[in-house]
């Protein structure tokens, strides 16, 4: 088996896993790594979903192999040590999340989405989250989480 | 308020910081040392008899363990998968229940049935083997719609079920409805479907089972809404081992929605297997497999006639129902389509009298059971179709005709002719509350606005009752349960004064962790951060039921509060000692024993201590240690309703409908968390608005499931949704402690027929009368044109 080095979360690691082996197996599988979670089996609950250079990827539709060389960044790798990013604060303030699955993926897209854009309307909003399913909170606390976080990353305006 | 974390507050929740930081702990998180992987080898094939399995390719790949197959099963004497509730056929005799065993005995009976199960090293390995194995079908003829079950000519799933029916039960005064109808000025008639669909909740079901030979023991890690109940029917049923010797953990889960209450094959098999291949064997599903094992919801064809009066009061209601059950029956299956569906059927109106049968039905396909709401949608979307439909016969307002029929304030407890006693609503007030938000007189407006722009806009309604909290253990006894339907809980106070809980009732999603330390907050006056709440633990936890039925508040919570009752009891006979007063002059307010009328006090915390340093301490009288249990059985059902409004705006070029605006307004009892409540409701009325437009778990007539995935099963997205107004108005439940009705479902029970309310009430100019479930682009684009044909 081949030995693919990954960057991720800061960290460097080298795993040996075969080449057909997807990104999301390699973090939860070989890296233990179990807060990007597997939702379906046809890259559509985006329960997966990570940075991979900052672009928000669902890691089951990429290879380990293929993210060789990139810096990657998983749900546990977000927070400043103890301190929550403030997407995640404003998961937990908007009550954001219920049972917690789709939540990983659910900040790391969001959190693209208010770096590529700093206010965000409803609508821009539901639309990014597109590829990302919820089925505990019918998206409306999600929503105002977004919104929250990109009023924090603002400054309060 | 008591305390600013007490009930009422919207306190933040405590498990989200786990969750958030990606170390929530899920089954299939979990690796254990030695870990092996099981998949299953599932029949393509909806019905087939299974000839020779050879298994020697697969036993010679790479990694692979073992492959178990029924035989191996029937060797070592497993028992079958057992069903929680038989319900009794019109005549008095039994239904009919058939086997149903853990890995397929010589025939299978729905895609997705397992045959084998191959265990390997790693879970690639056990994929791959799982190709290899090789099983002859002699394919029989199926029947995958409970439209074709139901033919005189349909092919059987089970020879002892004639015709497919698994019970004939009904329920109600046949008579004095007939003698209603007679005298009726109107009868409003109206067939309906209710759309078969998949709960899908975002965690794929999980098992890891590990037995350890050294001391004999049991333990599964599984993704269950109640695992005292799984390890109650493994031990008694299944496993047959006794419950000492088997822990169940339901660790973090993923949501359930029903689909994870109940007792599935796999739990047992993995269990199992563990003890044959000496390792730990997990299983997780992929997501197609979820769509053809996991228990699916609703799935009815009804036929429904009301008897009204000239005034329009309503005189009588008669419903015939045939309800699918699947090929097997899954474990609360039964109730779902008798005693949580027919005894609704007089929704929140004053009915002089109903008759109502309900056939159960086998098809080819997988069971249907509890999923949320389970029963009470599909009483409501029948009746307040039928409702709708009888205010455009009788051209009365809709909110008119419905508040002529309301039970009022004054009626309760109100008894309904199909078995329920209420004990308290206003659904009045729910009314008033909801028409206020939606802006109901502004409507023509917002419709004159959509016209200018080339659009349809409806608006749609429904007034509601749902029961929650299903009980009492004695009555559901003699309705056919096998089991109590209390709850239990345990609550320690540690020297120190902070306090763990333990509760029988389980948390996927729902803010347990939280809302039952507001209630020890509420009463003990500590912080919830000096609370924990545990549970789906068999070995931490005494006993339980688990959480469906929306009870885990009006019924665990009210276990609690009597364990908390306990607390406080024993805490002041400590502190009269301590304070050298009588028991009967001391009063325990805001987290203090105070002697009545005097500034003299302990504080909580010194009480606690005391307990466990009983250095100073009523020693001859009263045990040390400061920990009490409960169990609480209801009295009754609790009984939440309201109404819903939907708006929606049609574009007649394409059929596609958009919920512009829904306003509701519920009375779900007292309320411990309002920010909780809220997020329940909004995932109820996502569910619910999905049944209504979007889901529907397509079989076709062989029995293949034309839809089992997210490619074709339309799940709800966050551009499908507006923003949603939600309301409340409480009347407190009569019959516990804490005045709690329960929230889980109002969503996905009241909505759906609002949603078609609206639909029809945008395409009525057009002569559209009816539209099945759910609303798609198509089915609406066909109606408009078949309308506009037809005109």
């Amino acid at each position: 088996m081949p030995t693919i080095r990954l960057r991720v979360n800061g960290k460097g690691h080298s795993i040996e896993c075969s080449s057909s082996t997807l990104l999301v197996e390699a973090l939860r599988e070989h890296l233990r790594l179990t807060g990007t979670h597997v939702g379906c089996d046809t890259s559509q609950c985006g329960a997966c979903t990570v940075h991979v250079d900052g672009r928000s990827v669902k890691s089951c539709t990429m290879l380990a192999v293929e993210a060789e060389g990139a810096e990657l960044t998983t749900i546990e790798g977000l927070a400043k040590g103890s301190e929550l990013h403030p997407m995640q604060a404003a998961f937990q303030e908007c009550h954001g999340l219920q049972c917690g699955f789709c939540t990983p993926g659910m900040v790391m897209s969001a959190t693209e989405l208010v770096g590529r854009n700093q206010d965000p309307s409803e609508s821009e909003i539901r639309h990014w989250l597109e590829g990302n399913l919820c089925r505990c909170t019918g998206y409306h606390n999600i929503v105002r989480a977004v919104q929250t976080c990109a009023r924090t990353m603002r400054g309060g305006k | 308020m008591a305390n600013a974390q007490g009930i009422g507050a919207s306190v933040k929740r405590k498990e989200d910081r786990r969750f958030l930081l990606g170390k929530g702990q899920y089954t299939d998180d979990l690796t254990l040392p030695d870990q092996a992987h099981a998949v299953f080898v599932r029949s393509p094939y909806a019905h087939a008899t299974i000839g020779k399995i050879d298994a020697t390719a697969a036993l010679a790949a790479p990694g692979v363990l073992a492959v178990l197959t029924g035989d191996d099963v029937a060797a070592d004497g497993l028992g079958g998968i057992p069903c929680g509730w038989a319900v009794k056929n019109k005549d008095g005799s039994d239904m009919v229940e058939p086997p149903h065993p853990s890995l397929a005995q010589g025939k299978v009976r729905h895609v997705g049935d397992p045959v084998a199960m191959v265990i390997a090293e790693s879970k690639a390995a056990a994929k791959a083997a799982a190709k290899l194995v090789d099983i002859d079908y002699d394919a029989l003829p199926a029947t995958g719609l409970l439209a074709d079950a139901i033919q005189p000519d349909a092919p059987q799933v089970w020879e002892q079920a004639k015709g497919n029916v698994c019970f004939d039960w009904h329920i109600g005064d046949e008579a004095a409805t007939d003698a209603a109808f007679a005298k009726a000025a109107h009868v409003v008639e109206l067939d309906l479907v209710n759309n078969r669909v998949a709960p899908n909740a975002m965690e794929p079901r999980a098992a890891n089972g590990h037995y350890d030979a050294a001391s004999d023991n049991y333990t599964l890690y599984t993704t269950s809404q109640n695992p005292h109940l799984i390890r109650l029917l493994m031990a008694a049923f299944t496993l047959h081992v006794p419950e000492h010797k088997l822990r169940v953990v339901a660790p973090d889960v993923g949501g359930g929605f029903g689909s994870k209450i109940f007792h599935y094959a796999e739990e047992l098999l993995v269990t199992w297997a563990s003890r044959r291949v000496g390792r730990p064997v997990k299983w997780t599903a992929e997501r197609s497999e979820s769509f053809v094992t996991d228990a699916h919801g609703r799935d009815h064809i009804s036929k429904a006639r009301l008897a009204v009066d000239a005034n329009g009061k309503f005189l009588g209601l008669r419903v015939h129902t045939y309800a699918n059950m699947g090929a097997y029956l899954s474990t609360f299956a039964p109730a779902v389509p008798t005693y949580l569906y027919a005894t609704l059927l007089s929704g929140p109106y004053d009915f002089p009298a109903i008759y109502a049968e309900v056939k159960a039905i086998f098809t080819n396909t997988v069971a249907l059971d509890a999923y949320r709401g389970a029963g009470r949608p599909e009483a409501t979307y029948l009746l307040e179709r039928l409702v709708e439909t009888a205010a455009r016969q009788l051209k009365i307002d809709r909110v008119e005709l419905r508040r002529r029929n309301l039970i009022k304030p004054e009626q309760f407890p109100y008894q309904t002719q199909v078995a329920l006693q209420y004990d308290i609503g206003n659904y009045q007030a729910t009314l008033d509350m909801a028409l206020a938000a939606i802006k109901y007189d502004e409507f023509g407006a917002r419709q004159a606005a959509s016209a200018a722009r080339g659009k349809l806009r409806g608006l749609g309604m429904s007034t509601y009752i749902e029961a929650c909290g299903i009980a009492p253990s004695a009555l559901v006894g003699a309705l056919g349960a096998r089991a109590g339907l209390y709850e239990a809980a345990n609550v320690r106070v540690h020297p120190t004064g902070s306090v763990t809980v333990f509760t029988g009732t389980h948390s996927h999603g729902q803010g347990h962790e939280t809302t039952f330390a507001q209630l020890i907050a509420d009463r003990l006056g500590v912080s919830t951060d000096q609370v924990e709440v545990v549970h789906g633990d068999t070995d931490r936890i005494p006993f339980g039921m688990g959480t469906y039925g929306s009870r885990s508040a009006s019924v665990g919570g009210s276990a609690i509060v009597k364990a908390l009752d306990k607390i406080v009891d024993k805490g002041k006979k400590i502190a009269a000692h301590l304070l050298e007063a009588s028991v009967g002059d001391i009063e325990f307010k805001d987290g203090a024993y105070r002697v009545v009328g005097t500034d003299r006090q302990k504080a909580f915390g010194e009480v606690a201590f005391a307990a466990y340093v009983p250095h100073n301490y009523p020693i001859e009288t009263v045990e040390p240690g400061l920990e009490e249990s409960a169990f609480y059985d209801p009295k009754n059902f609790t009984f939440p309703g309201g109404t819903h409004f939907v708006e929606v705006e049609v574009d007649p070029e394409t059929g596609v409908v958009d919920v512009v605006d829904v306003a509701i307004a519920d009375d779900v009892g007292v309320i411990i968390n309002p920010m909780i409540v809220d997020g329940q409701a909004h995932g109820g009325l996502a569910q619910g608005i999905g049944q209504a437009l979007y889901e529907e778990a397509v079989y076709d007539s062989d029995g293949q499931l034309s839809n089992g995935s997210y490619m074709s099963y339309c799940m709800p997205r966050a551009a499908d949704l507006p923003m949603f107004k939600v309301g409340n108005h409480v009347t407190a439940c009569t019959h516990n402690p804490l005045g709690i009705k329960g929230v889980g479902e109002v969503g996905a029970i009241g909505v759906p027929p609002a949603v078609i309310n609206a639909v029809l009430d945008a395409l009525a100019p057009l002569g559209v009368t009816d539209i099945s479930m759910p609303a798609t682009p198509e089915k609406v684009w066909r109606a408009i044109a078949a309308a506009k044909k037809g005109g």
